[in-house]
C-alpha cells in the first residue's frame, strides 16, 4: 500500500490543477470573445463616424452609407413588444403556479413550460411564418404581416418559460410567514399576492424580466424569419424592417471579411454583446439588493 | 364585499392567463406535428432531398461539442463547488461564467467565424461548428455541475475525508456518483439546447451536406436539421417541395425535443431510486 | 503509555478564540469523555485531533498535538495518513448512498486494496466488530440508506474500523439515536476500547460515566478539569465542574 501513496497524492494535485485551469479557461473565453468581436467591430469607425453609425438610419453600404439606427430601433422595438406581451402573461403564470394551481395542474404545467424552453428557435420562426404572420397581417392591415409585431409576438412566446420559471422560484422562496401573516390579518388571497408576495419577490421577478429581455434582444433565427428583412426604419408595427441580429444573418454571407461593411456587422454584434453584459450587471445588482433586504 | 370580488376576479384572470399559456403550447404542438408527421416517410429521410445527412450531422456535431465542452465545463463547475475560496478571483470567474451564459448565440457564431473559419482558415467545418457550439454549452455545464455538487450533503465529504481519502478520491468515489442524477439532467438539458441551435452553426458549420452518407470527416461542412429548416423556409429553392420538407423537419425537431425532455427525467429518477434503496427499516 | 499529548493548544475562528491553552494527555486503549455545555469547544477540540478543523476557512491553530510522539501540526504532516490513523464518527450517521458492502469497502479501496477476497474479509470483520454483521449479512448489497438510524451509525463505525485506525474520535455519536440504539453503541464502545484509543464528546453526563475511563470538562474554550471519571463526577476539584455536574447550569 505505501508505494501507491505517491500516486494518490499526484492524482489529487493534478486534478486540482486541472479544475483550476478549466475555470480560468472559461474566463479567458469571454475575454477572447469581447476582444475579437470588439476589435473587428470597432475598426468600422476607421471609415465611418460614430455619430453616423448610431444616429443615421440610412444603411446602403454600396454607396458608403453606414447608419445602423434602423436595426437598433428594430431590436429595441421588438424586445419591448415581447416584454409588454410576454411579461405580464408570464408573471400571471408564475403567480398561478406558485399560489393558486392545484398540485395536479402544476404537475402538468411546469413540465409543459419547460418544453417551451426546449423548442429550437428556428421552429418558433417556422410557426411564425406559417401562422403568426397571417394573424399580424390582419391585425395591422398590412399585405404580408412581416414586421415588429410578428417578431414581438414570437419573442413573447419564447420568453414565457424564462419569466415563468424564474418568477415562480422567486415567489416560492419567500418565507411562509409573509403569507401567513397577511392572511391572518384578514387579507384575501389576491390582496396578499398583490401587496405582500409580489413586492417581496420583486428582485427575483426583475431578474426574470431582465434575463427575458436579454434573451429577446439576442434572439436571431426566429426574428430573422418573421421581421421582413428590409432596411427600412420601423415606423409601423406591421411593415417589414430589420433588427441587429436579423441584419447580421442576412448580410454576413455576402460581405468579404475585413471590409467596412463586414466590420459594421461585427460592430452590431459587439453592441449586442455589450447589451448582454450590461444586463448581467443589472441582474447582479438586482439580486444583491434582494439579498440585502 | 369589494375585496372578495377583486379576489374572485383576479383568480379567474390568473386561471385564464395560465390556460392561455398551456393552450399556446398545445396549439404549437398540434400545428407542427399535424402538418409534419404525414411527411415523415422513408422518402423524407432517404430521397434525393432527404434529410438523412442533416439528421446525422445534428447528432455528430452535438456529440463533438459535448466531447469538447464536458471536461472543461465539469472541471470548472467542480472547482467552483469544491475548491474555490471566497475571494476576488472566484468572483471574477463567476462573473465570466454568467457573462458567457448571456452572450447571444449570433455573437458566438461570429466569434467562431473569426477564429475557425478565418484565422485557422478551415472554412465551414463540422469541427469549427462543434467547437463554437461547445462555447454555448460551457456556462450551462458549469452552473449545472456546481449546483448538483452543492446539493450533495456536507456530511458525505466529511465522512470520506475523515477516513483518510484525498479530495480527488472523495470527489470521484462519493461526490460525483451522488451528484450523477443532477449532472445527467443538466447534460441532457445542454444537449437539447445544442441540438436546436442554428445561429452559431450557419456561420461555422455552413449550409451544405456532404455527399457521402454518414461522413465523419470533421473538416467537411455539415448542415444540421435546424439549419436546414432555416434554409428551406427562408430561401426556398424553386422546384423543390420545400414546404413539405420544412413541415417534416419542424416535426422531427419537436419530436427530438420531446424525447430529450422524457430522457431528462427517467434515468436520473432511476439512479436516485437505486441510491436511496428501499426506504424501510 | 500516552497515545495523545496536547500542549498549549489555542484555536481561533477569525479573531475569536474558541480554544484557550488546552493541555491534556490520553492513554492508549482507554476511553476519554469530553463534556461541557454546548459551545464550550469540546467538539472543536475533538476535530483538531484529526485536523478536520482545517477544512473550515479562517481557522488558526497554535500549539502542539502529539500523537505517538509526532506533532500532527508540524509542517509536512501527511493529513491523509493522519486521518487514516485517527478515525471519526459524526453526530448524525452519514453513510454514503451506496450499498452496505460498498460503504465499508470504501476506506480499504481508497487506500489501495483491490483484492476482492480480502475486501470481503475486511467488510465481514469490520461489521462483526461493529456488532452489525448479524443484522445486515443478508442485505450487504442493498442501499445503506435503508437501514435504521442506529444501524447506520454502527455501519459508520464499521466503515471506520475497516480503515484500520488506532484512535476513534466520536462526536456525540448517539445524540440522534433512540435509547435502544444508544445502548448498543455504548456496549460497542466498551468492547472497542480493548483495541482502540477512544475519545467521545457527549452532552450526556450519564453516558460519560457509563462508558469512559477518564473525563475532561470544557467551559468556554477552557479545559477546566480532567480526571478519572468516577473521581470527576463524585469529587470534582473545581467549583465550576461541580456546578455543571450537579446541574446548576448548562
Amino acid at each position: 500500500m505505501p508505494q501507491r501513496k505517491s500516486w494518490v497524492y499526484y492524482n489529487d494535485r493534478l486534478s486540482r490543477y486541472l479544475f483550476i485551469s478549466s475555470a480560468v479557461l472559461v474566463s479567458l473565453i469571454i475575454l477572447c470573445i469581447i476582444w475579437f468581436v470588439g476589435m473587428q467591430g470597432l475598426s468600422t469607425f476607421r471609415e465611418v463616424s460614430i455619430i453616423e453609425f448610431f444616429t443615421s438610419s440610412k444603411w446602403s453600404p454600396d454607396s458608403g452609407k453606414f447608419g445602423a439606427l434602423t436595426f437598433i430601433a428594430g431590436s429595441i422595438g421588438t424586445t419591448l413588444i415581447a416584454i409588454l406581451l410576454g411579461g405580464p402573461l408570464g408573471l400571471a403564470g408564475a403567480v398561478f403556479l406558485a399560489e393558486i394551481a392545484p398540485p395536479w395542474v402544476r404537475a402538468f404545467m411546469r413540465p409543459a413550460t419547460d418544453l417551451f424552453a426546449g423548442i429550437p428557435s428556428v421552429v418558433y420562426g417556422y410557426v411564425g411564418i406559417t401562422v403568426i404572420v397571417g394573424l399580424t397581417g390582419k391585425l395591422t392591415n398590412s399585405p404580408t404581416g412581416y414586421g415588429m409585431l410578428a417578431a414581438g409576438i414570437v419573442l413573447a412566446i419564447m420568453i414565457l418559460p424564462t419569466v415563468i420559471s424564474l418568477s415562480e422560484d422567486a415567489l416560492r422562496s419567500l418565507p411562509r410567514t409573509y403569507k401567513e401573516a397577511s392572511l391572518a390579518l384578514g387579507a384575501t388571497r389576491w390582496q396578499t399576492i398583490r401587496r405582500v408576495l409580489v413586492p417581496a419577490a420583486s428582485p427575483g421577478i426583475l431578474t426574470a424580466i431582465i434575463l427575458a429581455m436579454a434573451r429577446a434582444i439576442g434572439e436571431t433565427m426566429a426574428v430573422q424569419m418573421v421581421i421582413g428583412n428590409s432596411p427600412r426604419f420601423p415606423d409601423s408595427l406591421g411593415s417589414p424592417t430589420s433588427t441587429l441580429t436579423s441584419n447580421i444573418v442576412m448580410e454576413m454571407g455576402n460581405t468579404p471579411f475585413g471590409s467596412t461593411w463586414n466590420n459594421g456587422l461585427f460592430m452590431m454584434a459587439f453592441i449586442l454583446l455589450i447589451i448582454a453584459l450590461i444586463m448581467i450587471i443589472l441582474v447582479r445588482t438586482a439580486s444583491r439588493k434582494g439579498a440585502a433586504r | 364585499m369589494k375585496a372578495h370580488q377583486a379576489d374572485r376576479f383576479a383568480t379567474i384572470m390568473l386561471w385564464i392567463g395560465s390556460l392561455a399559456i398551456v393552450a399556446i403550447l398545445i396549439a404549437f404542438l398540434t400545428l407542427i406535428l399535424g402538418r409534419g408527421l404525414p411527411h415523415l416517410t422513408s422518402e423524407f429521410f432517404n430521397g434525393p432531398d432527404g434529410v438523412r445527412g442533416q439528421l446525422f450531422n445534428s447528432f455528430y456535431i452535438l456529440f463533438l461539442s459535448l466531447v469538447l465542452s464536458l471536461p472543461v465545463g465539469l472541471g470548472a463547475g467542480i472547482y467552483m463547488a469544491e475548491y474555490a475560496p471566497k475571494n476576488k478571483f472566484t468572483d471574477l470567474i463567476r462573473l465570466s461564467t454568467e457573462s458567457l451564459a448571456s452572450v447571444p448565440s449570433i455573437v458566438f457564431g461570429l466569434f467562431g467565424m473569426i477564429v475557425f473559419v478565418n484565422m485557422f482558415g478551415l472554412g465551414f467545418t463540422i469541427l469549427g461548428g462543434s467547437a463554437t457550439l461547445a462555447l454555448l454549452n460551457l456556462p450551462i455545464l458549469v452552473r449545472v455541475t456546481e449546483e448538483s455538487l452543492r446539493a450533495v450533503p456536507r456530511s458525505y465529504r466529511e465522512a470520506s475525508l475523515a477516513l483518510g481519502a484525498t479530495m480527488w478520491q472523495t470527489l470521484r468515489k462519493v461526490i460525483l456518483p451522488t451528484a450523477l442524477p443532477g449532472l445527467i439532467t443538466g447534460i441532457t438539458l445542454v444537449a437539447g439546447r445544442a441540438l436546436g441551435e442554428t445561429a452559431i452553426l450557419i456561420f461555422t458549420a455552413g449550409m451544405n451536406v456532404s455527399r457521402i452518407p454518414f461522413d465523419v470527416n470533421p473538416l467537411a461542412a455539415g448542415e444540421t436539421l435546424a439549419v436546414h429548416l432555416f434554409a428551406v423556409k427562408s430561401n426556398p429553392l424553386p422546384g423543390t417541395n420545400a414546404d413539405q420538407i420544412a413541415d417534416g423537419t419542424a416535426a422531427l425537431l419537436i419530436i427530438m425535443v420531446i424525447v430529450f425532455n422524457i430522457c431528462l427525467t427517467l434515468p436520473s429518477r432511476w439512479l436516485q431510486r437505486r441510491q436511496l434503496g428501499r426506504n424501510k427499516v | 503509555m500516552d497515545k495523545i499529548v496536547v500542549n498549549k493548544l489555542d484555536l481561533f475562528y477569525g479573531d475569536q478564540q474558541a480554544l484557550n491553552n488546552i493541555g491534556i494527555a490520553m492513554k492508549e486503549r482507554s476511553v476519554t469523555a469530553l463534556i461541557g455545555p454546548s459551545g464550550c469547544g469540546k467538539s472543536t477540540f475533538l476535530r483538531t485531533l484529526n485536523r478536520m478543523q482545517d477544512l473550515i476557512p479562517s481557522v488558526k491553530i497554535m500549539g502542539q498535538v502529539k500523537i505517538d510522539g509526532q506533532d500532527i501540526y508540524a509542517a509536512g504532516t501527511d493529513v491523509v495518513l493522519l486521518r487514516k490513523k485517527v478515525g471519526m464518527v459524526f453526530q448524525n450517521p452519514n453513510p454514503f448512498p451506496k450499498s452496505v458492502f460498498e460503504n465499508v469497502a470504501y476506506g480499504p479501496r481508497i487506500h489501495g486494496e483491490t483484492d476482492k477476497k480480502k475486501l470481503s474479509e475486511i467488510v465481514e470483520t469490520s461489521l462483526k466488530d461493529a456488532a452489525l454483521w448479524n443484522e445486515v449479512k443478508d442485505r450487504l448489497h442493498e442501499s445503506a440508506l435503508g437501514l435504521s438510524g442506529g444501524q447506520q451509525q454502527r455501519l459508520c463505525i464499521a466503515r471506520l474500523l475497516a480503515v484500520g485506525p488506532e484512535i476513534l474520535l466520536m462526536d456525540e455519536p448517539t445524540s440522534a439515536l433512540d435509547p435502544i440504539s444508544t445502548m448498543k453503541i455504548e456496549e460497542l464502545i466498551s468492547e472497542l476500547k480493548d483495541k482502540y484509543t477512544i475519545i467521545i464528546v457527549t452532552h450526556n453526563m450519564h453516558q460519560a460515566s457509563r462508558v469512559s475511563d477518564r473525563t475532561a470538562f470544557f467551559l468556554s474554550g477552557d479545559l477546566i478539569e480532567e480526571d478519572v471519571t468516577s473521581v470527576l463526577f463524585t469529587r470534582p476539584a473545581k467549583k465550576k465542574t461541580e456546578d455543571y455536574i450537579s446541574g446548576r447550569f448548562g
